[in-house]
């Protein structure tokens, strides 16, 4: 265990956290060049303590350690879980076996996560929503739900009495230093924007929602369950949450974004994309973006699409695949949502054509909508090929602006088409 | 034989289908977007919401009722995999 103890946040109210200043990849997906906290927190009352969270399995010796300095086991009433992922499940089942007297406080979409967590047969605990709270006396704990940050199950606690948010994984960040508050550890700034940015990004409508309950918050501490606890100007995290969950600057006309990208060997996936791009511009209301794949990068590309409501993609069949750049950026889109944006796809083939299939796939997998079915091309599209790219444009700026004619079709002729779409 | 119309509200299709048809089958090749795992009513990955016409759908079996409990669904949720359409206008929509 490392040197230091447990650390009052305020008075009766401890961090009793792990440090992990060895971690150098968090979930596969984030890396960290300084580790990680798992932060748990205990807060004493005049009628009961309560622990809040608790830490990876492999600290669990550190989080009891450190735990044991500021209560006893038989003290314990209260067990809050604002996120049941295992960095901070991992000690509950001990945590439960030393302190069985404590009741679990959780959201409703956590029960799931506990069950699978804990096998206990005889599993009870108290399911919470915002409004709800539990008294430790002179203490007491309101929970907000706030799901999808960023989990389903994700709820925040506030510490009434002490103006303090336990906030879980929102405003945390991988970022290790045991000197613990804000003010007082290296400067931790990029972590918090690249924790936002690889955790909370994808989910920006419910960050939004959940500043609703924040915002009116006397705050005067917030403590996340990773990273540095935020004492020093806590308001400007949530400030800076609210700019970072807000649309990039939008001037002029409502209009419907359709992205066009592209690569092309020969510039025939190109001609196509110029014919899509062709056919939604004569429609009303939607502005059109051609964009070259080849130019590299999928990072201002994502960015783009997070903004955008339709997305086309051009790809030539390169032994039996589409080619690499457009998984690349395919395989980009997890850090932003994009469910329910119109996808289609387009491109030039030599023998086999698989990529327009196969991308149009992987949007439906996306969870985009995939209304209009691609145009394939053997090398050099001809008119009519090319006059089916614009039709295809049109026809997906229409779905873009609801303009679209509903279509009618039977079973008997579905069946007989060779490839999914109406 | 009886014919009910199912209206993929997400892509702005409608096809006409034999009383009795799943809805996986109509989905899959009218390319609706409705992800699939196991087809046999026991992953929950088919999960789909009725948008309207939950009358005009067959009732749920045991095992799709316990699989929608297990995924916390909607009582508009049903398994593309298991429901089939009776008859009469369906709406629905992907998860």
């Amino acid at each position: 265990m490392s040197e230091i103890g447990a650390i009052e946040i305020a008075p009766g109210t401890h961090w009793v956290g792990a440090l992990d200043p060895g971690l150098r990849e968090f979930d596969i997906i984030l890396r960290t060049a300084n580790g990680t906290t798992y932060n748990s927190y205990c807060v004493r009352g005049s009628a009961g303590v309560a622990v809040i969270d608790t830490v990876k399995a492999s600290h669990a010796d550190e989080f009891f350690a450190r735990l044991e300095q500021v209560a006893r086991y038989d003290e314990i009433t209260t067990i809050v879980l604002n996120h049941l992922e295992p960095d901070h499940t991992g000690a509950l089942p001990e945590l439960m076996r030393r302190a069985p007297e404590a009741r679990l406080y959780i959201s409703g979409k956590a029960q799931l996560m506990l069950k699978a967590l804990v096998k206990h047969d005889d599993l009870t605990y108290t399911i919470v929503n915002t409004g709800d709270f539990v008294e430790l006396g002179d203490r007491t704990l309101h929970f907000l739900n706030t799901p999808f940050l960023h989990w389903p199950d994700t709820q925040c606690t506030w510490l009434e009495q002490q103006g303090i948010l336990f906030s879980g994984d929102v405003f945390g960040c991988h970022f290790c230093d045991s000197r613990l508050f804000n003010g007082q550890v290296g400067d931790f700034r990029f972590s918090f924007e690249y924790y936002y940015a690889h955790i909370m990004r994808p989910f920006r409508e419910h960050v939004l929602d959940a500043l609703e309950l924040i915002d009116p918050l006397p705050l005067k501490l917030i403590a996340p369950a990773h990273g540095p606890v935020l004492r020093d100007a806590p308001k400007s995290y949530v400030q800076r949450y609210r700019q970072l969950a807000a649309p990039l600057l939008h001037v002029g006309a409502d209009f419907k974004s359709l992205l066009v990208f592209y690569i092309s060997s020969y510039g025939n996936t190109q001609r196509m994309a110029e014919a899509v791009r062709d056919g939604a511009e004569t429609i009303d209301g939607v502005r059109v973006s051609l964009y070259d794949l080849q130019a590299g990068g999928d990072l201002p590309f994502v960015d783009l699409i997070e903004e955008a409501d339709g997305l086309a993609f051009g790809s030539p069949t390169i032994n039996g695949d589409a080619v690499k750049p457009v998984w690349d950026l395919l395989s980009s889109l997890a850090v932003i949502k994009v469910r329910d944006k119109l996808g289609a796809a387009f491109g030039s083939y030599g023998w086999s054509g698989e990529a327009v299939n196969m991308i149009e796939d992987r949007l439906r997998g996306l969870k985009l909508r995939v209304p209009v079915k691609g145009v394939r091309a053997r090398l050099i599209p001809t008119e009519s090929e090319l006059a089916g790219c614009c039709e295809l444009g049109r026809q997906l700026a229409q779905h873009l602006t609801g303009s679209n004619e509903p279509k009618i079709i039977s079973m008997s002729e579905l069946l007989t088409r060779e490839s999914p779409h109406a | 034989m009886p014919k009910a119309n199912v209206t993929f509200e997400n892509i702005g299709i409608t096809v006409t289908v034999p009383a009795g048809t799943r809805l996986i089958e109509i989905s899959e090749k009218v390319g609706a977007g409705i992800t699939y795992g196991c087809r046999e009513g026991e992953c929950g990955t088919c999960m789909m919401r009725i948008v309207s016409g939950m009358e005009n759908m067959s009732e749920r079996s045991v095992l799709e009722d316990k699989v929608l409990q297990e995924n916390m669904a909607g009582r508009n949720n049903r398994l593309a995999c298991q429901a089939q359409v009776l008859g009469g206008d369906i709406v629905v929509r992907p998860g």
